[in-house]
C-alpha cells in the first residue's frame, strides 16, 4: 500500500543509480555504434524510468490496480508507436 | 454556524481523520486518489506520445539533419539540467516520506527545495532558449542553418521547442502545485494519517521527470 514508508537510504541509492545511468547514457552516445546508439539510449532511459516508477513513485508497494493503470499507459503508447511506425517505416518498400 | 458544511475544503475534512462518505475508510480514499492520478498520467503518456511518435517518424526520415541539428544543443547545460531534475525528484520523494513521518518542517523544507530545483531547471532552459534565439535556430523567418539540409534541421528545432516547451509548461504547473502544498503544510493540513495530495502531486512531479529522461537523449544525444 502507499502507506509503506521508504527509507532515506533507498531513496539516496535510487538517486545515485540514476546519476550513474545519466553518466552511462552520455558515454554511450560518444561510442560509435550506428543505430545501436539509439537502442542503447532508449534502454538506459527505460531503466531510469523503471527506477523512478518503482522507488520514487512507489509502484513496488502500490495496489495492483495501479499496476494495471501504469501498464495500460505503456500498452497504448506501444500501440500508438507500433501502428504509426509500421506505416511510415514500410512506405518506401512499395516505391521503385 | 451559518456557513454551508459542504463548502469546507476536502483537505480540512480529511485532516481530522474523516473520510468522504462514499469511501469505507481513509485508506481506501487514498488508494482511489492514487489510482486517479496514475490514470491521469496514463493519458499524459499518450499526450506526449504523439510528439514522441512524430519525432521518431521525422528522425528516421532525416537522420543526418537531426544529428547535425542536435549537435547545436548545449550538452553541458542539458546534462546539468537532467541532474537538477533527478535531484528534485529525490527531494520530492523525501517530502512524501517526511509527510508520512509527520515531520512538518522537514516536509516544508523538501517541498521548497523541490520547487527551487524546478525553478533552476526552468532558468537553465530559458538560458538555452535565449541562446537559440541569438543563434537564429528558432524555426521561422529568422531561421539560419548552414548546410544542405536546413529545412530538415528546422524540423528538428520545431520538435525541440514543442517538446521542451510542453515539458516546461508541466514544470510550471508542478511548481504552482508545490506552492499550494507549501501553504497547506504551513496550515498544518498534513500528517501521518493524511498526506494524499503530497503523494499524488509527487507522482505528477516524478512523471514530468520521466518525460525529461527520454527527451534528454532524444534531443541532445542524437549523434555525438
Amino acid at each position: 500500500m502507499s502507506n509503506t514508508i521508504v527509507s532515506t537510504r533507498t531513496y539516496l541509492a535510487t538517486f545515485v543509480l540514476l546519476l550513474v545511468l545519466l553518466a552511462l547514457t552520455i558515454v554511450a552516445a560518444y561510442i560509435p555504434m550506428g543505430r545501436f546508439n539509439w537502442v542503447a539510449a532508449m534502454t538506459i532511459s527505460a531503466a531510469k524510468t523503471a527506477l523512478i516508477a518503482s522507488f520514487f513513485m512507489h509502484l513496488r508497494s502500490s495496489h495492483r490496480l495501479v499496476w494495471i493503470a501504469a501498464c495500460a499507459g505503456c500498452f497504448w503508447l506501444a500501440l500508438l508507436m507500433i501502428l504509426s511506425l509500421t506505416d511510415f517505416w514500410t512506405r518506401g518498400w512499395l516505391l521503385p | 454556524m451559518t456557513s454551508i458544511p459542504d463548502s469546507r475544503p476536502l483537505t480540512v475534512a480529511a485532516s481530522h481523520g474523516v473520510h468522504d462518505h462514499q469511501f469505507d475508510d481513509s485508506a481506501q480514499q487514498q488508494e482511489a486518489a492514487t489510482l486517479g492520478m496514475w490514470l491521469f498520467l496514463a493519458t499524459e503518456v499518450l499526450f506526449f506520445g504523439g510528439l514522441f511518435t512524430g519525432y521518431t517518424v521525422y528522425r528516421s526520415a532525416y537522420p543526418n539533419a537531426f544529428g547535425e541539428a542536435s549537435r547545436h544543443l548545449d550538452l553541458v547545460l542539458g546534462t546539468v539540467n537532467t541532474g537538477v531534475l533527478l535531484l528534485s525528484s529525490f527531494s520530492m520523494a523525501m517530502a512524501v516520506q517526511s509527510a508520512q513521518l509527520g515531520k512538518r518542517w522537514r516536509l516544508l523544507g523538501f517541498l521548497t527545495s523541490t520547487a527551487v530545483l524546478g525553478a533552476v531547471f526552468l532558468a537553465i532552459k530559458f538560458t538555452e532558449y535565449v541562446h537559440k534565439f541569438h543563434e537564429h535556430l528558432v524555426p521561422g523567418s529568422q531561421f539560419v542553418f548552414s548546410g544542405p539540409e536546413s529545412q530538415h534541421a528546422q524540423l528538428f528545432f520545431s520538435f525541440y521547442f514543442a517538446m521542451t516547451g510542453l515539458h516546461a509548461l508541466h514544470m510550471i504547473i508542478g511548481i504552482v502545485m508545490l506552492a499550494v502544498l507549501m501553504v497547506l503544510t504551513l496550515a498544518n493540513t498534513f500528517g501521518p494519517e493524511y498526506h494524499t495530495p503530497i503523494e499524488t502531486i509527487g507522482l505528477y512531479w516524478h512523471f514530468v521527470d520521466v518525460i525529461w529522461v527520454f527527451l534528454f537523449p532524444l534531443l541532445y544525444l542524437v549523434s555525438r
